[in-house]
C-alpha cells in the first residue's frame, strides 16, 4: 500500500569500479573473438582446404558470432540483470529463428538441387505419359 | 512491513509496481528491438536462401580487399575489420555513458556520448567509402563476348567466375556474378547503415538534452539507457551482417 504513491521500483544499483572492470573484460573478449573469426576467415582464403573443413570453420565462426551476441546482449545491454520473466519475453519469441533459418536455408538448397537436376525433356515425357491414361 | 516484504521475496505481480521492474519506455524499447531483430533476420535469411540456391557465390575475401590510400594492395577484410572495431569501441563508450548516468555523473555522460557519436560518424564514413569503392571500382568482365569494365551495383557486378580470356594488359577477366549479390549487399548494409545514422541522430539529441540539464532535473538518466539499448542493438546487428557478408 505504501507503494501506491511512489511505485517506481526500477532502480538498479549504480555499482562502482567492478562495473567498469566487467565492461573492459567484455571488450577484450569481443575483440579477441573478432580477431579469431578474422583469422579463420582469412585462413579459408589463404590456404586451399577441403570443402568439409571449410564448412566446419564456417560453423565455428557462426558459433563464435552467437557468443559475441550473447556478450553484447547480456553485458552491454544489461539483459542479464533484468527480471527472469522479462528475459523470457525477449528470448522465447526469438526461438522462432530456429525454424526460420532451418526452413529457408533448406528451401534454398532444395531449389538448387531441383534446378541442377531438372531435365526439361524428361519432364515432358512424364507429362505426356500421364495424359495417355 | 514493506521493507520486510522486499527483503523476503518481492511479489512482482501483486500490483502497485512494474512487474518487469523496468520503466515503460525501456520495456517497449526491448520489444521494438525484438521486432527489429526479426526484420533484419528476415533480410539475412532471405539472402541465405538465395545464396544456398546458387551454385556459385563470390568469395568475400576477393570482393572486399581494398583499403583507403592503399592503392591496389590486396588486403582482404582489413577495412571491414576496422569498421567492426570502430563499432565495438563505440558500443563500449556507450556502456560507459550509461554507467556514468547510473551515477548521475553529467560530465561523464557528456564525455562518453561525444565519443559514441564520433564512433558512429566514423563508421558511417567508412561505409560511405566502401560503397563508393564498390560502385566506382571497375573490373574487366566478359559480357556477351565483349570485355567491359563494370563496378558493383544492384543490377550487375563483376564477381563471377573467371573467364577463359586475359585482357591486353594481362589482368584477369571475370564474368558477371549473381545478380542478387549487389542487391542484398547494398540493401542489408544500407538498412544497417540507416540504423547507425538514426542512432547517431538519437545520440546527438540525448547529448543536447544532457548538456541542457534535462536529465539532471529529472533525477535519472533512463533516456540514455534507452538510447544505449538501441545503439548496442545496431552493434549486435553488425555482428551478424559481418558474419553473413564478410566471413562466411
Amino acid at each position: 500500500m505504501e507503494h501506491s504513491v511512489q511505485e517506481v521500483t526500477f532502480h538498479h544499483e549504480p555499482g562502482g569500479s567492478e562495473v567498469v572492470k566487467k565492461i573492459i573484460k567484455t571488450t577484450i573478449i569481443l575483440s579477441v573473438i573478432t580477431i579469431i573469426e578474422l583469422g579463420m576467415g582469412l585462413a579459408m582464403y589463404a590456404f586451399p582446404m577441403a570443402a568439409g573443413l571449410k564448412l566446419f570453420l564456417k560453423g565455428v565462426i557462426v558459433i563464435l558470432s552467437l557468443l559475441k551476441a550473447f556478450y553484447i546482449v547480456g553485458v552491454f545491454m544489461h539483459l542479464g540483470e533484468e527480471i527472469k520473466t522479462l528475459i523470457m519475453t525477449i528470448i522465447v519469441p526469438l526461438m522462432l529463428f530456429i525454424w526460420f533459418i532451418a526452413a529457408f536455408l533448406w528451401d534454398g538448397n532444395s531449389w538448387k538441387v531441383l534446378r541442377n537436376t531438372y531435365n526439361p525433356k524428361a519432364a515432358t515425357e512424364v507429362h505426356t505419359e500421364g495424359g495417355k491414361h | 512491513m514493506a521493507t520486510a516484504g522486499a527483503q523476503m521475496e518481492t511479489k512482482w505481480w501483486s500490483g502497485g509496481k512494474s512487474p518487469f521492474n523496468v520503466e515503460y519506455g525501456k520495456l517497449m524499447m526491448w520489444y521494438f528491438l525484438m521486432s527489429d531483430a526479426f526484420t533484419f533476420g528476415a533480410f539475412l535469411i532471405s539472402y541465405g536462401t538465395i545464396r544456398f540456391s546458387q551454385n556459385y557465390w563470390p568469395d568475400p575475401n576477393v570482393v572486399f580487399n581494398a583499403f583507403p590510400f592503399a592503392g591496389h594492395a590486396n588486403l582482404p577484410l582489413a577495412f571491414v575489420s576496422l569498421m567492426t572495431f570502430i563499432l565495438i569501441v563505440s558500443s563500449v563508450t556507450m556502456v560507459l555513458a550509461v554507467h556514468a548516468g547510473h551515477k548521475n555523473d553529467k560530465a561523464g555522460v557528456v564525455k562518453w556520448m561525444i565519443w559514441t557519436i564520433i564512433g558512429g560518424i566514423a563508421f558511417l564514413s567508412c561505409q560511405a567509402w566502401e560503397w563508393t569503392h564498390l560502385i566506382m571500382g571497375d573490373h574487366a568482365v566478359m559480357i556477351n563476348g565483349q570485355i567491359e569494365n563494370i563496378g558493383t551495383t544492384v543490377t550487375r557486378n563483376p564477381w563471377g567466375p573467371a573467364a577463359n580470356v586475359a585482357a591486353h594488359d594481362g589482368h584477369h577477366v571475370g564474368t558477371t556474378g549473381p545478380v542478387a549479390f549487389g542487391g542484398y549487399f547494398f540493401g542489408i548494409t544500407g538498412f544497417h547503415g540507416f540504423h547507425v545514422l538514426s542512432g547517431v541522430v538519437i545520440n546527438i539529441v540525448m547529448l543536447i538534452m544532457t548538456m541542457n540539464g534535462v536529465f539532471e532535473r529529472r533525477g535519472h538518466y533512463l533516456m540514455i539507457e534507452k538510447a544505449g539499448l538501441y545503439w548496442h542493438f545496431v552493434d549486435l546487428v553488425w555482428v551478424f551482417v559481418f558474419l553473413c557478408f564478410y566471413l562466411i
